[in-house]
């Protein structure tokens, strides 16, 4: 058993802990913080399975600003833990048979696929020396891939205009300028020109 | 070297618990969009594991996509639930009945 298997089984033992900690933490604070963690694991295991642009990613994206994200809504929120923690128990028995169902079903048939071998890696040939996952990737985004990239993005701009939109609040008594108004105006609406006789007085005689 | 198999086996209890979260946290709606994050990460493991397997990073490609859908969805369904805590004071799922679903 090589150091690479040895530190992929530890680092998946440790994922699926954290990620019992996430569904079952009493705390939401708690299961976000759990979730952080199995974000980090997967990293790792990401990195051993030769995905390292990925694992970085998922450290910065994930890691660095969604589950931010979270933890600032689940403290922003002032949510009851009691009350949302009532039933917990009751579904305990249906949630654990169909997730034991889950895993028997993808057992059988990662079973039968393989009929019980273990499968490796037959294709995969040694990197080169100056190969960079981070570089093949890229190249591949770019060129096969740069239609869905593009619509990628507009997903992620959507995703900002909705987030914006949906929690905007309209205060009232709030100025603002409004734009139209502004365009429209004429220059005589903002100046008037009056004509008046000039006026001279009695002492100041024009020599 | 690792196993296809084991990896496929990892991600399938992973999406497992996922899914046990999902019924064991059934009111608390920031703990569900919790197991889905974590339902997309089993997803992307498969993803990873089988791009590995055949040599063709188009599955690391489509992990991509994924974190970024997934990020998007998670934007929108925080923006979605702070709306919705401030109009009910509450993010419990079994007091939104509104439309009698």
């Amino acid at each position: 058993m090589s150091i690479t298997e040895i530190l992929f089984y530890a680092f998946s033992g440790v994922l699926l802990v954290s990620a019992i900690g996430v569904i079952t933490a009493r705390n939401p604070v708690h299961a976000a913080l759990f979730l952080v963690f199995s974000f980090f694991n997967s990293a790792v295991l990401w990195i051993l399975l030769e995905a390292e642009f990925l694992a970085i990613v998922l450290v910065l994206v994930y890691v660095g600003a969604v589950m931010v994200l979270f933890l600032f809504v689940v403290m922003m929120l002032d949510i009851k833990v009691a009350e949302v923690r009532e039933g917990f128990t009751r579904y305990a028995p249906l949630g654990i048979l169909i997730a034991l169902i889950v895993v028997a079903e993808i057992g059988s048939v990662v079973y039968v696929k393989t009929l019980g071998q273990e499968v490796t890696p037959v294709t995969q040939v040694a990197a080169e020396a100056g190969y960079s996952n981070t570089g093949a990737l890229g190249e591949l985004l770019y060129t096969k891939y740069l239609y869905p990239f593009e619509l990628a993005a507009v997903i992620l701009l959507l995703a900002i205009v909705a987030a914006i939109v949906l929690t905007m609040r309209r205060r009232a008594g709030l100025k603002q300028q409004d734009v139209g108004a502004q365009v429209s105006v004429r220059a005589k609406d903002r100046i008037r020109v009056v004509k008046m006789p000039p006026v001279i007085e009695a002492g100041e005689k024009q020599s | 070297m690792i196993s296809l198999n084991f990896v496929l086996m990892l991600a399938g209890i992973l999406f497992a618990l996922s899914v046990a979260g999902i019924f064991l946290n059934r009111k608390n709606v920031i703990l569900l969009l919790m197991c889905i994050e974590l339902m997309l990460l089993a997803v992307n493991f498969n993803f990873i594991a089988f791009a590995r397997q055949l040599g063709d990073l188009g599955g690391q490609v489509f992990v991509f996509f994924i974190l970024t859908v997934a990020a998007a969805e998670s934007a929108i369904g925080l923006a979605i639930l702070v709306v919705l805590f401030r109009e009910r004071k509450s993010i419990n799922v079994e007091q939104l009945d509104t439309m009698k679903g």
